[in-house]
């Protein structure tokens, strides 16, 4: 018994010394190998589960991009609608929009993509359950003309939410869906989908996903366009600090994860990168407002509104939890890539900054009085006591949310700041149960309409989900937002000159008080590709990024441009 | 026996009943909706749409029907292997997210909690025996068995894994490879298991070890040991008696502390990435998956109990006293 006993620990140490000998071996061969393939994360919070493109939040990273693939790509930094699938698209008339596909283009299964698949892809909005249902609000038809062309009829030609979806939905194959019921199209996970675009599923697991080039990718021979890695393995966000390790260990080559703390492994190690190799390091890829309830006293005073804008600090917001790695917003909130759209000399005049002694001064002419302990009360006399609700375990918002809190104080507005968890947080949100909050949800696009149109939108309903969760109701605002709507993406005078009346409204009425702009989290490990997008001229002007939907702002190029390091 | 074993039976399945139904109950009265969480997904803001939308998913997820019907339907589905569809991962069948880990946590339970055992009672056997042994190692297991599962993997994962570089410290294989009974796979799960399993084993081992010491030591003590002693029977021979009798209580032990163990699983499984129940139960829980976290929940309570009536069978086969009485009482 006692050998036995000396026996087992010393088995075990066999044991793990030959699984540790094992894994020094098979870092050689098999698999995947190393030097053709692209290792990304920071998309996918839980293992893929559904490769349904209309599953928009859901789909597997890359799933529109890769496999599906829209009839336009919208180029944001230069402002530009590159055909894809389709080859020409042009307004004949005051309602009427005409589409030519490309020729020659294959589904992966070898059927030929024609305009059909257009038709049915845009008829599907009738779903109410698809995405982009509310289509059918505007458009009157579709009808193809032949195999390669179709024309719509709008009832409202919104041109600018026109151009939106040319460049963001996928087109699908009518022969493979139009099999399917109502609640199959939305709800089908879609396993092993056929697409037109560069890459085919190849397997997936709960912690990762993977895609395999696909030889006979239409782009190739049209234009030239070679997707270089042979594989790309999608990883599943566990931890921030795993997510960092296999960065820094050359694990993941493109992370899109949000690591805090990530400026000092910028500055620290030459393999890793960024856009900008100096402060904010990232793009902008949307606004954080500070949205107040305007249902609410005193939030429904527009005057105090203002005095809160200027009471909030951003840039104490971008030094502090960010590290820098942030910008503050414009006083407008719109993002670096609408810049020409910014009205400068209205910012001037009526935008607002950190000044806590305004922002007591417009307090003080609207009425609101002093206490003793230098806090605001109402006019009438109620004491001012507001909660500001941030989501559990965003670390970095929770810490934004106590410097609001804070610089609110020194202005005299009392702000208390509450962690409620997510689900509960969308609830009360969606609701208008709530005083304060923090968002974000709108993302850059080809036009500062979607912008307003989260700011603006009408009617307010019972349940706000997507857009307006202050509630604010100004029809002129909105019936500007959807004037904006219907201009002519070409026509930039008549934008700006809607959206600097917007930005006035805006800066009168203040329904959000933008604070941040949040970047395009983006860090790269040079050590197997290079060539990655940055702000050097000689580098691809794409966004560096697995994120959903900005595939369709060009990102998947970046695949074209990247360049192994090794041969 | 076959009484004894007939109200063993009846027992547990009358805590299997129970068992579920509190489970079922759970995700029903907590707050939170799948149905908003859903809809919340799909942003969509027409009334109408969404109004049609939230109809679909709650006849999708059986929340149309009155509660009685509900808590009807959940067994008779559960009956036929079916748990519903998950909301965290819609629209994959929760039935089938469970399987896709219960192997992992399988591959690490088992070895962990049946190597643990034997080797402990051996261990701590042995070293009751040994003064040398006796004040050098117990101090470690105290410590061992003080710590909790998910903070020795920490230590593990940073020391073994991060700084030491010997085994990798996160997901059960290399994301380079695809699953295949090839040796390059299997070496390579085998890297990747060798820290999670680790963590489970030393925290067992040293709680078996000490109680197996004890045990060991008041028996040599009893009556019958100084009795053989007295005869001139071998040292040998006193002590297997010894330990034989010591062992009956940690079979109990081992019984008493499966869920223990379970639960710690779940916390190592979090720490190293590994892609079983535990991590499922964790982004069950952060993304409101009620019926996910419902269906991890019946599992765990399924492999305790049935781990619990192999242990009560057990029993009776190895405690001869257990049998007698039983054939005595029948």
């Amino acid at each position: 018994m006692a050998s036995r006993a000396r026996a087992l620990p010393a088995a075990l140490a066999a044991v793990v010394l030959a699984a540790a000998a094992c894994t020094s071996e098979s870092d050689g061969g098999g698999g995947y190998p190393r030097a053709q393939t692209l290792y990304t994360s920071g998309t996918q919070w839980g293992p893929p589960s559904t490769w349904n493109p209309l599953a928009k939040s859901q789909y597997a990273t890359g799933t529109v991009g890769y496999v599906y693939e829209p009839l336009f790509l919208y180029d944001p930094m230069e402002d530009e609608y590159r055909p894809w699938l389709a080859e020409e698209g042009e307004w004949t008339g005051e309602d009427t929009y005409s589409l030519t596909i490309r020729d020659g283009i294959e589904w992966s299964d070898g059927e030929a993509f024609t305009a059909e698949d257009v038709a049915y892809t845009v008829e599907l909005g009738r779903i109410d359950a698809v995405p982009y249902s509310n289509l059918w609000d505007w458009l009157e038809g579709v009808e193809v003309v032949n195999e390669r062309e179709l024309e719509f009829t709008f009832s409202e030609p919104r041109r600018q939410e026109w151009a939106n979806w040319l460049y963001n939905e996928a087109i699908v194959p009518e022969h493979v869906w139009s099999g399917r019921s109502e609640d199959e199209v939305v709800n089908d996970p879609n396993e092993d989908p056929v697409g037109t675009g560069p890459y085919a599923y190849e397997t997936h697991g709960q912690d990762r996903m993977v895609w395999a080039k696909r030889d006979d990718w239409w782009a190739t021979e049209q234009l030239d366009l070679d997707v270089r890695p042979e594989y790309i393995v999608d990883i599943v966000n566990s931890t921030n600090d795993a997510a960092l390790t296999m960065l820094t260990q050359g694990e993941i080559d493109l992370s899109n994860n949000f690591l805090p703390g990530i400026d000092r492994t910028l500055e620290a190690s030459p393999e890793i990168t960024s856009y900008y190799d100096e402060p904010p390091y990232m793009l902008s890829a949307n606004t954080t407002w500070l949205v107040p309830n305007t249902e609410r006293e005193p939030m429904d005073d527009p005057e105090f509104r203002r005095a809160l804008a200027h009471a909030v600090d951003p840039q104490a917001i971008a030094d502090g939890p960010y590290g820098g790695i942030v910008a503050p917003a414009d006083p407008t909130g719109l993002l670096p890539a609408w810049e020409q759209y910014v009205d400068q000399d209205l910012v001037e005049e009526e935008g607002f900054s950190h000044d806590p002694e305004e922002a007591r001064s417009i307090l003080e002419e609207a009425g609101y009085t002093e206490n003793a302990d230098g806090m605001f009360a109402t006019p009438d006399g109620d004491p001012v006591a507001l909660e500001l609700i941030v989501p559990s375990g965003w670390t970095d918002w929770m810490e934004a949310a106590d410097i609001v809190a804070e610089s609110a104080a020194e202005a005299g507005i009392d702000i208390t700041v509450e962690f409620p968890d997510d689900a509960a947080l969308q609830d009360a949100r969606a609701t208008g149960d709530f005083d304060l909050l923090f968002n974000n949800e709108r993302q850059i696009s080809n036009t500062p309409w979607t912008y307003y149109d989260y700011m603006f939108r009408l009617p307010v309903q019972e349940q706000q989900t997507t857009v307006n969760f202050g509630r604010y109701e100004n029809e002129e605002a909105w019936e500007l937002t959807e004037e904006l709507a219907r201009v002519d993406v070409e026509d930039t005078e008549r934008i700006a000159e809607l959206t600097s009346q917007l930005q006035e409204i805006h800066f009168a009425e203040t329904p959000v008080i933008p604070l941040w702009y949040n970047g395009l989290w983006s860090q790269v490990n040079e050590s197997v590709w290079t060539n990655w997008p940055s702000d050097a001229s000689d580098t691809p002007p794409w966004f560096p990024t697995t994120w959903r939907n900005y595939n369709q702002m060009g990102a998947v190029l970046t695949l074209t441009e990247i360049e192994p390091v090794s041969g | 026996m076959g009484r004894y074993l007939g109200r063993k039976a009846v027992l547990y399945a009358l805590t299997f009943f129970v068992a579920v139904t509190v489970n079922w109950m759970i995700p029903r009265f907590m707050p939170g909706d799948p149905v908003r969480t859903m809809l919340g997904r799909a942003s969509v803001s027409d009334p109408q749409a969404r109004a049609a939308m939230e109809d679909h998913y709650a006849r999708l997820f059986g929340l149309d029907v009155p509660l009685w019907k509900q808590y009807l339907g959940f067994w008779g589905s559960l009956i036929q292997g079916d748990l519903g569809t998950s909301v965290w991962l819609f629209p994959t069948p929760v039935t089938e997210v469970l399987l896709d880990a219960v192997p992992y946590t399988l591959v690490l339970l088992l070895p962990a909690i049946l190597l643990s055992w034997v080797a402990g009672n051996r261990f701590g056997a042995f070293a009751a025996r040994n003064r040398w042994l006796d004040n050098t190692a117990l101090p470690v297991s105290y410590l061992l068995t003080a710590t909790p599962y998910m903070w020795l993997g920490v230590l593990l994962a940073w020391g073994l894994g991060v700084v030491a570089g010997w085994f990798p410290a996160t997901g059960a294989y290399s994301f380079a490879l695809t699953p295949a009974f090839t040796w390059e796979f299997l070496s390579d799960a085998l890297a990747h298991w060798v820290l999670p399993f680790l963590s489970l084993f030393l925290v067992a081992f040293g709680g078996w070890a000490i109680g197996m010491r004890n045990l060991i030591i008041y028996e040599l003590e009893a009556d019958y040991s100084a009795y053989l002693r007295a005869l001139g029977a071998p040292r040998r021979l006193v002590r297997r008696y010894a330990f034989r009798n010591a062992m009956l209580p940690q079979i109990t032990g081992l019984a008493l502390q499966l869920g223990t163990i379970v639960a710690g699983s779940l916390l190592t499984e979090v720490v190293f990435a590994y892609p079983g129940l535990g991590s499922l139960i964790l982004e069950a829980l952060n993304n409101r998956d009620f019926f996910l976290l419902q269906g991890a929940f019946l599992f765990i309570v399924t492999g305790v109990l049935i781990a619990n009536l192999v242990v009560d069978v057990l029993y009776v086969v190895v405690d001869p006293r257990t049998r007698i009485q039983m054939q005595g009482g029948a």
